[in-house]
């Protein structure tokens, strides 16, 4: 865990709202796993005041890559930002995806929905590596929102998509396409990332089915590190209900530790 | 290079620079981004005597320079403090602050009763700004009464010198001050956040799920310094001031009102050294001012014409 305050983004590509950054950081690089998350500061001085969290979308030896949609004004001035610039990082943070159980011949299967992609290619390319089989399930609103599908295509990470307006793929949300797959065929585990709802179902279907799943959750965070306790998430610990951080705790956590009911 | 130690009278520090409470967890979560001994001290986030599960989220707004936070004090308790947290701080050669909480006086007492035979600590800092059960949610340091109350009780049973951290949610800031030193005090920190609230218009909900929750940050500083320099006025102890520092020359301002020492808060969520270069920023600000010892500063303020 670093703090990098001028890594030099190499890189930038846009789809609308979409962008992805490059930077060029062995600090912030340093050990970095599929499921842990950079904070970004979007500005200098105070205002917008805090970072942002940022999931890692890939990263090697010296560099990594964000993928991000602009939410608000921190990502919008995020956005503008051009190739030879520098951005103030904080990273790698959180405990990612638990991979030791998907070696050869494991089947898993990447939910992402929307911006929740983000590391799924990351996560993608490291089980390919480790010999397990990959399917990626890749949701969004519209055609124009799923910008990365030819991505994973060229990765061999076998895409399939959905659209909610059926624009591309399958028309009707992630979970559904998902689900009629699963009748089909039994993943050894399941990892997911996008809005709450569909982490949720996803969650369920393969608490239903018996199959290991592994949930990254998004907050607003205000330090990334575990220090400030803003973050929290309802999450089963020795069967009790507990705020746990989701920063410092997950941001992944298994399907069946968490509670959606009150949080 | 300018002389950066201080004398609270009752503590002598290496420079002037402590951590806030809430704003630096346990301590250990900052280890890799800075050396805790480059510090004047820290203070640790605020105990309870028993574990507290804290606020439902969001427990976090960001504002236009600021952040209002809602955890509502979610914390491990004394017991595993003592266990878990102390052990790894006395490795770290810097002064450790303990900010004591209570939902009534009797759990102050009971905090500090406790903490008296944990090695280790340099002071107590009462939080006298947590909300009473006793006062209907609100807290001592709203009354001059209960606070020189809460705050006598709480020196009488005190091994180590004790600190009042003022709530700047009151009429009369220095009237309270002056309840804390009557009640004993050693010194006085301020300002704990302002209450404050956001509001979601489009879905007509409260932004955190307290509804109400403290603004801290650089929004807060001119307040912040105001009321540091009517208590550094209407007091004889020392006064720790904070409320937005996030640069070596905020700090020096604080100082400057007469603040003998100072917190930074909300800063080291977004640069998590921020302390240790504040420390380094006060050497350089002081060398260019041809300050030679940082303690001259403070009360300095010259507000004839």
């Amino acid at each position: 865990m670093k703090h990098d305050p001028a890594a030099r983004i190499s890189k930038k590509e846009s789809w609308g709202d979409f962008h992805l950054l490059r930077l060029e950081s062995a600090g912030l690089a340093a050990g970095a796993s599929p499921g842990q998350f950079l904070m970004i500061r979007t500005a200098e001085g105070n205002d917008p005041l805090l970072r942002r969290p940022l999931s890692l979308h890939d990263a090697g030896p010296d560099w990594l890559e964000i993928f991000f949609r602009v939410a608000g004004r921190g990502t919008a001035l995020l956005a503008e930002k051009k190739e030879g610039e520098t951005v103030d990082g904080l990273g790698p943070l959180g405990k990612g995806f638990r991979l030791e159980e998907f070696g050869k011949g494991k089947a898993a299967w990447l939910v992402g929905g929307g911006r929740g992609i983000a590391p799924m290619y990351f996560l993608g390319r490291t089980l390919r590596v480790r010999g397990a089989s990959v399917r990626v399930f890749y949701g969004g609103k519209t055609a124009a929102e799923i910008p990365l599908l030819e991505k994973f295509e060229s990765a061999g990470l076998r895409p399939v998509c959905s659209t909610d307006d059926g624009s591309r793929g399958f028309g009707g949300f992630v979970t559904v396409l998902l689900e009629n797959e699963l009748k089909r065929e039994r993943p050894d585990g399941l990892f997911a990332c996008g809005p709450d709802p569909m982490m949720k179902i996803t969650g369920s279907l393969a608490l239903d089915r018996g199959i290991p799943a592994q949930i990254s959750l998004e907050a607003m965070m205000g330090c990334g590190f575990g220090a400030c306790w803003g973050c929290v998430h309802r999450i089963k610990k020795d069967g009790e209900g507990k705020w746990r951080k989701i920063c410092e705790d997950g941001p992944v956590f298994e399907a069946g530790e968490i509670l959606w009911e009150e949080a | 290079m300018a002389d950066l130690n201080i004398d609270l009278g009752f503590l002598k520090l290496r420079n002037p620079v402590l951590t806030a409470s809430g704003t630096f967890g346990y301590g250990t979560e900052f280890a890799p981004f800075l050396d805790l001994s480059s510090l004047g001290g820290i203070v640790v986030k605020g105990l309870y005597y028993g574990p507290r599960e804290g606020n439902p989220p969001p427990r976090l707004v960001e504002t236009a320079s600021g952040l209002i936070n809602a955890i509502g004090l979610q914390g491990v308790g004394v017991e595993r403090f003592a266990a878990e947290v102390m052990p790894e701080l006395r490795r770290h050669d810097t002064a450790v602050f303990v900010n004591v909480c209570g939902s009534d006086a009797d759990e102050y007492f009971r905090v500090i009763d406790f903490l008296n035979g944990v090695d280790g600590i340099a002071a107590y800092e009462l939080n006298i700004s947590c909300p009473n059960v006793k006062m209907h949610g609100a807290c001592p340091a709203m009354d001059p009464r209960t606070t020189r109350e809460i705050v006598a009780g709480a020196k009488k049973r005190s091994r180590r010198p004790l600190l009042a951290k003022l709530s700047p949610n009151v009429t009369d800031i220095a009237s309270i001050a002056k309840a804390a030193e009557d009640g004993g005090a050693d010194g006085l920190s301020l300002i704990n956040t302002l209450l404050a609230m956001a509001v979601d218009l489009d879905t007509r909900r409260p932004k955190l799920g307290n509804v109400l929750g403290g603004l801290s940050g650089p929004a807060i500083k001119p307040v912040a310094l105001r009321m540091t320099w009517q208590v550094a006025k209407a007091v004889r102890i020392p006064v720790v001031g904070m409320g937005g520092i996030a640069t070596g020359r905020d700090a020096l301002e604080f100082m400057l009102v007469g603040a003998r020492a100072v917190q930074v808060g909300t800063a080291s969520f977004v640069d998590p050294g921020a302390a240790a270069r504040i420390v380094r920023e006060i050497e350089a600000e002081c060398a260019a001012r041809g300050i030679g010892r940082v303690s001259d500063i403070v009360g300095a303020l010259e507000t004839g014409r």
